[in-house]
Order: structure tokens, then sequence, then C-alpha cells
């Protein structure tokens, strides 16, 4: 063996080659199973995507690195299940482009949030932590509530996320833009069409209490009051 | 820089310069707005900048005759001044963003500076910026000496290196501007991660280049080390980082992968860039720079084979030990655990193999601060890898996963090992690129060690403290049944360890500001005397 290597190393390529082979095999057993999953894995019948508010506040979560003090995976531990309820499961994360478990909780975790607290709740608090929870450590995020909420590009975001397996029909891209805005206006004519491509579970509420324009807090607290509530399986005993 | 180029070399830098400028225009151009916009500007003004004093040197006297019986250490130099640049940067924000989690009040209201955006301007400073500006600088001048020969070419390594700096600054101001991927220490968007895929081409080729001009039989293992390092993390960051663009002309961009295929893929890369980035890269750096500094072989050959394939082959398993307990399937799970405690193997070997090499210049140990930092890195190393394997096993992850106990992990090892490591080569390397015997101001060394081991310490153990207490804290269950705490007990309970980690990461950064401080006036200095301490060059093939 050590003849062997003492030869390896004296052709640069074919230490490239067994450094290759070698960092290979680990990789390639772990995730490519992965892939069969889906035959394996029953993805529940009334498992729904993000509307386009609630993507668009998924976006806003991503962008202000949320995920780098909550994680949304529940694990299989009894503590966990009594705290924040049922334990995750991977098709909850099915359509996550990219998913965002997360790796520490400086905050809690978030995979079991929706409709916990109101949606003043979520908005006074995401305004100012402290005057909610006057010992939380959380950064305020009082511009969300005075910035509009970019509605343009959600097509297009959407139309990106269909090309890599979402269930968003053409019908539901092309009243992206539409849909938002409707989600947030429970009164207004389009408030239907978001229960019609969605489901009636989903929420259709005023989330950012301001009902004069549209903001990232209406889509970041529609956002958060829908983890845990894509499907029902988890808290189904089967 | 631009003096030790040959005509023809101003002449390709001027057109890579001029290309440059134009990509940034382009990009410029297409987006109009938004945070690909700016980059394309920042590449714009880099480019132009770079063409306007490479175009002015085509007037200038030609680079020195017999430049090519020499190694070509100007980009060492300026990698090194990069290295602390960034250490001062990564170092600052992270002191920063721990007294945010004791002081949230002081988060200025403004996008820009909240703690989710510049907790990741912290880890890719100091990781990429600081770390990796230190693996391309010293493996260009490790390749050297240990090859005995002169870099394949002069343009390739400033492209290499003015690129990768181009990346980390495209990746830290992008997430300030709230472009993420938000897949931890891969963060950076689509088009940087395209140009840091040809930036690592071009260092990957350089040192292939290198190597085969070698007028050494053998490869030494410290390259090995570092071509594990630039194939597996060309591997990591292709496969973590393929998106769909929203658009060619915007930033923002989709994963290809989804819930828990992209939670292995991100795991499988994270992991392995501990393995592969903050470990295969500094055991290159130590097998050098260690024995070079305590005038002592490689305790053993065979040890260091054993350990590098061992290191290779366990480590790329390990990363779905993040998973434990979650949706991933339970056999990946225990295999990522398996493969974690066994890799304890090969890592001691390579943390033992240094340590005995030492034997017989322990009074060095004693006396020469540089060469401390390089024992203490591979002490820490030993330690942080045992502390690895041991948070892998199932259970006592199950108690240290979410917690700050991971956090107190990670800085043994980034701290104690990959700092350290960095300090004691670039204390080893600065006086012989300065043509000198010693640093400008030997003393302040021992300033240095003494703050980063008092910080490391002082950081690990508030971290080790909080971790254990928060993680106590939410399995804890009451005599009536039901948890004891709230989690909102459990943030109350941390205020004086986020408070001591703060102190611990300030006498950190107090140390790399010496440290920088202490490099500047070595470069500035007078040359004592000139390459006393260098390695000969062997006859060349002329270029």
């Amino acid at each position: 063996m050590l003849r062997l290597h003492y030869n390896l190393e004296r052709v640069s390529m074919g230490l490239v080659a067994a450094i290759i082979v070698a960092a290979s095999i680990g990789g390639l057993v772990e995730i490519a199973p992965l892939f069969t999953i889906d035959e394996t894995l029953e993805a529940p019948a009334d498992l729904r995507p993000h509307t386009p508010l609630e993507l668009a506040g998924r976006e806003i979560y991503i962008r202000e690195g949320c995920y780098a003090c909550h994680s949304q995976m529940v694990r299989t531990l009894a503590d966990e299940i009594d705290r924040y309820g049922p334990y995750s499961l991977a098709a909850e994360s099915a359509y996550d482009h990219p998913m965002l478990w997360g790796s520490k909780r400086t905050g809690p975790d978030l995979a079991r949030i929706g409709e916990k607290y109101s949606d003043a709740w979520h908005a006074a608090h995401l305004v100012n932590p402290r005057a909610v929870v006057p010992a939380s450590i959380m950064p305020a995020y009082p511009w969300l509530a005075a910035t509009p909420l970019e509605t343009s590009s959600l097509s297009a975001q959407m139309a990106t996320l269909a090309r890599l397996g979402v269930p968003y029909s053409r019908e539901r891209i092309a009243n992206a833009a539409q849909d938002a805005l409707a989600q947030a206006r429970p009164d207004s004519a389009g408030a239907t069409g978001v229960a019609e491509r969605y489901g009636a579970r989903v929420a259709v509420r005023p989330f950012g209490g301001d009902p004069t324009r549209l903001t990232e807090m209406d889509a970041v607290v529609a956002y958060l009051q829908s983890l845990g509530r894509l499907t029902t399986a988890a808290h189904d005993p089967h | 820089m631009i003096a030790s180029l040959s005509m023809p070399e101003r002449q390709s830098g001027l057109i890579l310069a001029i290309g440059l400028a134009v990509l940034g225009l382009a990009m410029l151009g297409a987006a109009k707005e938004g945070p690909m916009a700016v980059h394309g500007a920042m590449a714009m003004v880099l480019g132009i900048l770079l063409a306007f004093a490479l175009a002015g040197a085509l007037f200038e006297p030609d680079a020195p005759a017999g430049r090519t019986a020499l190694y070509y250490d100007e980009p060492t130099r300026f990698g090194i001044a990069m290295t602390l640049v960034w250490a001062l940067i990564g170092m600052s924000i992270g002191v920063w963003v721990a007294a945010l989690l004791y002081w949230p009040e002081a988060t200025p209201l403004w996008p820009a500076t909240s703690f989710g955006r510049l907790r990741p301007v912290h880890t890719t400073g100091v990781i990429f910026g600081f770390g990796g500006n230190a693996l391309i600088a010293t493996s260009l001048h490790v390749l050297q000496r240990t090859s005995r020969a002169r870099l394949a070419d002069s343009v390739t390594p400033w492209f290499v290196l003015i690129g990768y700096n181009l990346f980390c600054a495209w990746a830290v101001t992008g997430y300030l501007m709230g472009s993420t991927q938000s897949k931890e220490y891969a963060e950076a968007e689509w088009y940087a991660d395209l140009w840091l895929v040809v930036v690592w081409v071009a260092y990957f080729a350089l040192y292939l280049r290198t190597l085969a001009r070698r007028n050494e039989p053998h490869i030494y293992v410290a390259n090995w080390y570092y071509l594990a390092f630039i194939l597996v993390v060309a591997m990591l960051h292709i496969v973590n980082n393929i998106a769909l663009p929203v658009s060619l002309a915007g930033s923002r961009s989709f994963t290809v992968w989804a819930g828990i295929q992209d939670a292995m893929v991100q795991w499988w890369y994270g992991h392995n860039a501990v393995a592969f980035f903050l470990t295969a890269g500094f055991l290159g750096m130590l097998y050098y720079f260690l024995p070079v500094r305590a005038e002592r072989p490689i305790w053993s050959y065979r040890l260091s084979i054993v350990s590098f394939w061992g290191i290779v082959f366990f480590y790329i398993w390990v990363g779905s030990h993040h998973l434990h307990y979650t949706a991933l399937p339970y056999w990946v799970q225990t295999l990522g655990m398996t493969f974690s405690v066994m890799l304890l193997v090969p890592s001691w070997a390579s943390a033992g193999n240094a340590i005995a090499t030492l034997n017989g210049a322990w009074h060095k140990v004693r006396d020469d601060a540089t060469l401390r930092f390089m024992f203490v890195a591979a002490v820490f190393y030993g330690l942080s890898t045992f502390e690895g394997s041991f948070l892998a096993i199932r259970p006592v992850n199950s108690l240290s996963h979410y917690t700050d106990w991971t956090v107190g992990h990670v800085h043994s090892g980034t701290l104690g090992w990959v700092a350290m490591i960095i300090f004691g080569a670039l204390y080893t390397l600065v006086p012989q690129l300065s043509g000198r015997r010693t640093m400008a101001w030997p003393k302040a060394i021992e300033w240095h060690f003494w703050l980063s081991v008092t910080g490391t310490l002082i950081y690990v153990v508030a971290m080790w403290n909080a971790g254990i207490t928060q993680g106590l804290m939410w399995r804890t269950y009451g005599a009536n049944g039901g948890l004891a705490y709230s989690f909102l007990e459990s943030v109350m309970a941390m205020a004086p360890y986020y408070l001591l980690r703060t102190v611990g990461g300030a006498l950190f950064l107090a140390g790399a500001a010496i440290c920088a401080l202490n490099v500047r006036a070595t470069m500035l200095a007078a040359p004592a005397a000139a390459g006393a301490t260098d390695r000969p060059l062997l006859p060349q093939a002329a270029e």
C-alpha cells in the first residue's frame, strides 16, 4: 500500500482522480436515494403551495435573514412536540426552494406558528418586538409596515418555481399580483378568486392592518400565518 | 504589483481588465437597478481602474531581467494584505452582531444593518474573505517552495486573487441589499456563484500547471491537502448552488433542490465546507509551516497518508448529522453519525502527527509565539474534532442542536484552529517575503497570542454554558408534567453568556488588529537579510 502511494504522489493527475473518487462516494450514497423518495413518500392530498402573498412574505423572510435565528423543523422529540406541536413531515417542505429548516434557535421554532397568534400581534411584534415581549432580543423591522409590497415580479417568480415542479398553474401565475392584493382584502372582488385557486382553507384577511395599501407587513404576516398550515397531515395521527 | 509583470503580461492583464469592465457594464445594463446593477457597477469600476493602471504601465520599464529564476511572491503579498483586511471586516461585524444579541435596541432602524443581514456578512467575511485569501496566498507560496518551481505564469494568480475578492465583495454587499439565496455559507446569488466557478477553475489549472513544472519527484503532503481543498470545494459549490434565475437580468434565483433533498444537499455542502475549506486547506498550511518553523521534519509520513485519505473519504458522509431527528430518512442520519465518529481517527492522526513533529522543539514552542500559535492550533484542531464527533452522536445532538453549543463548537474550530494556524503561518511567511528574519515588532506577537488564546477560551466556554443551559431548559419538565420553562426564559438566561461572548470576540479582534499593523509595518520596513531563509529555486526551463 505504501509503495502504491509512493508512486501515486508522483503523478498529479493520479492524485486528482483519487481525490475525486474518494470524495464522491459518500455524497452519492446519501443523496442519490433521496430522489426516489417521491415513490415511497405519499404527498398529502390537501398539500398546497404558498399563495402569491405568502410567497412574497417568504422572500422577505429570506431577504432579512430570519432563518439565521428561527428554525422551521420540529424534531421527533417529546419536548419539542409539547412546545411547538406535531413534528415536521418531509412533505410539508416538498415545495420549498430552498427549505428553511434552519440550524439555530436564538428565537423559537416557527414551523407551527401559523394561527397561534393574531395578525395584530405579529404586526406589532415585527414593528417593535419589545412592545409585545419586553425581554425579546429580536431586531425591530419597522420598515415592513412602511414599504409598499412589490408584486410585479411575483408572476415571474412563480413561473420559475413552476419549472422546478411547484404546482403553480398558468392561471395561478397569471393572477399572481391580483391574488396577492386580494388575499389581504377580504371585501374585494378578487377575494373569491384566491379561494378558488388555492382552496377554501386559505386565510383571506387584512394581515398587516393597513387597509389603504398593500405593504411588506401584509406579506410577512400572511406567510407566518401559513406556516404549518399548508396541509393538515401533521395533525393527522393516521 | 504591476512592475513585476512583463510587457506581454501587462497586455494580457489589460485585455482581462477590459473584459471585466465590459462584463460589469453588461450586468449594469441588463439589470438597471437592484443588487445585480450595483454589482455590475462595482465590476465595471474595478475593471476600468485596473485597465488604466495596466495601460499606463505599458510605458514604464519592463520587469527586471532574470525574474524567471526567482519565486513569484507578489500575489502572495497581496493575498496576505486582503486576508487581514477581511479579518478586520469579518471579525468587527462578528463582534457587533454578538453585541446586538445582548443589546438589541442598538440595532439602527434601517434594513441594511439588522442582525439577519449582517450575520452572513460576518460568516462570509471570515470564512471566505479571511480564510479563503489566506489559503490562496499561502498555497501559492507553498506550491512554489515544495515544487522548487516558479508559478506557471504571472497573470493567472492575479486573476484568481482579484476575481476571488470581487466574489467576496459581491457576496457581502449583496446581503446588505437583501440579496441572498439563504443557504448557509452559500448565500451569494447565482451570478456571483458562476463567477466563482470561473475563478476556481483558473486556480485549479494554475496549481496543476505549476505542479507539472516541479523539480521534486514527489508532491509534498501539503499540496495533497490544497488540491483536495480546491477540487472538493468546486464540487460542493457547483452542486449546492445549482439554481434557476427568475430572470437573467436580476439577482433572484431559486435553488433546484427542494425540501429534504435541499436539506441534505445543503448540509452535505455545509459540513464539507468545514471539511475541505476550513480543514483540508488549513491542514495543508499546517503541514508546511509547522515543520518549517519548528525546523523538524513531519513526524510520520505513513500517518500523513492515512489521515489524508481518511479525511477525504470519511468527511463527505457526515453532513447528515446536522439533520438528526428531522424529516430526513433515519438511515441517512445514522450513516452521518457513524462516519462522524469514525472521522475522529484520521482527525486525531493529523493533530497527533503535528504535535509529535514538535518533539525536540518544545523549547521553541516555549520561546517563540509564532510556533506557539501553530501548536495551539493543532491542539484546538484535536479538541474541536473530538467535540464534533461527540456532538454528531444522535442523543447528544438532541440536546446540542439548535443551541449556542453549536456556535461554540464552530468558534473553537474557527478561532482556535483556523485563525491560529493562519496567524502562525503569516508570522512565519511575512518576514521571509519582506527579506527579514523577524517581524517588525516581535513583542507584539506575544500580545497577539495571549489576546487570541484568552478571547477564544472566553468565547468558547461562554457558548458551551449557554448551549447546555438552553438545551436543558428546553427539555426540562416540571412536577405537573408540563414543560418547566417558556422559550423566553431560555432567551433571558442567555444574557450573561452573550455579553461574555462579545468580550471574548472583542479580545480576539484586538489581537487580529495588532497582527494587521505588525504585518503592515513589516512589509513596509527595509529588508534586513534578503531571502536568508528561503529555499533555493532550481534552474527553470524558459517560460
